[in-house]
């Protein structure tokens, strides 16, 4: 049977690749080497998944130095002269082997005030939303990030600016700001417009060149630019 | 880089784009017609247009400048909060005042 030779990061920031072999199979993901390696070889191997479908966003990895989630990246994709290497996610903390601390990433999405603020409460009747609406369009478009954190580590500013919010904080509140059902858009324009905002960004586009889900995170940033900017001309902002 | 700073860059930005062309036309206009300078300071000396010209572009660009100066300070050195205030002041003053020096004298008589 045909074998991987994997490089799999082990420990923490001062760590190293480690290499494992692993047998190649047909419609094998990234995450199917990993698990493999952790249940026949290594019990100790820190990593970090759950639905396995593309769906909860916790499997993103640097796989032959892209960032990119696991569960949906088949080997044959990616494998390069029967080598793959694996690391954990740049631009995060390591915790421990491909497990990263997604803290930072989550305190910048709050930070981007990325938490709806509803107008009305459950006892209202729910509000009709008209799904042809610009507004309705612009949030569709970018709604559906599942906080993988692929764009935070693919992110040139990110690396650059400890205090940059990052595209997935901005790419939610772009999709707050366009939701008609929200009430924390003053609260959100001045958070963005703040510095490590969205003017920070450089506009390289690596966000939308690797989302997953083939968002454009560059694209909502620059929403967000041109409506502080407005604001701001308007004397709406500080 | 906040939204004043981003909205100070694009205003400068914009001011700068048709005064570098025109520049630039100025250039050419004078080396092609091998004006000397001389030629250069009859033409300048007193003129009120080409003094506001000028410093317009240079108020413009020192504007420009220190802004960008200032982010890749921010992005490639430890440098924040008031160092960083203060190198962007300190980069805007010394290239508007050199810029200035420089209008001042093609332009007083």
């Amino acid at each position: 049977m045909a074998e991987i030779a994997v490089s799999l990061w082990r420990g923490k920031a001062d760590g190293n690749y480690q290499v494992y072999r692993v047998p190649q199979r047909d419609n094998q993901t990234v995450l199917d080497v990993v698990t493999w390696v952790q249940r026949n070889v290594d019990p100790t191997l820190a990593y970090r998944f759950a639905c396995r479908v593309g769906m909860c966003g916790s499997c993103a990895m640097t796989v032959n130095g892209r960032p990119r989630w696991t569960c949906r990246t088949h080997t044959a994709k990616v494998v390069n002269n029967g080598k793959l290497e694996i690391g954990p996610l740049a631009n995060l903390p390591i915790i421990k082997d491909l497990a990263c601390d997604l803290r930072p990433f989550f305190e910048k999405w709050q930070k981007a005030k990325g938490v709806f603020s509803p107008r009305l409460t459950r006892q209202d009747t729910i509000e009709r939303i008209v799904p042809t609406t610009a507004a309705r369009l612009a949030a569709d478009a970018a709604v559906e990030c599942i906080n993988c954190a692929v764009c935070y580590a693919a992110c040139d500013t990110v690396r650059w600016n400890a205090d940059y919010l990052g595209p997935a904080a901005l790419n939610r509140a772009w999709t707050l700001l366009n939701d008609v059902r929200d009430t924390g858009n003053r609260q959100r324009l001045a958070a963005v417009a703040a510095t490590g905002g969205c003017h920070a960004c450089h506009s390289h586009q690596s966000c939308q060149q690797h989302c997953p889900n083939a968002l454009n995170p560059t694209a909502s940033i620059a929403g967000l630019k041109r409506h502080t900017m407005q604001a701001y001309l308007r004397g709406e902002l500080e | 880089m906040n939204v004043r700073l981003y909205v100070l860059q694009r205003a400068s930005a914009a001011v700068m784009a048709p005064l570098l062309l025109i520049h630039l036309g100025v250039i050419f206009y004078a080396s092609r017609r091998g004006l000397s300078a001389s030629d250069i300071l009859a033409r300048t000396r007193g003129s009120l247009f080409w003094g506001a010209f000028y410093a317009t572009l240079v108020v413009a660009a020192a504007t420009h400048a220190a802004i960008g100066v200032r982010v890749v300070a921010s992005e490639w050195t430890r440098w924040h909060g008031g160092m960083l205030e203060a190198l962007m002041w300190a980069c805007g003053l010394l290239l508007a005042a050199l810029g200035l020096t420089a209008v001042a004298a093609v332009v007083l008589v």
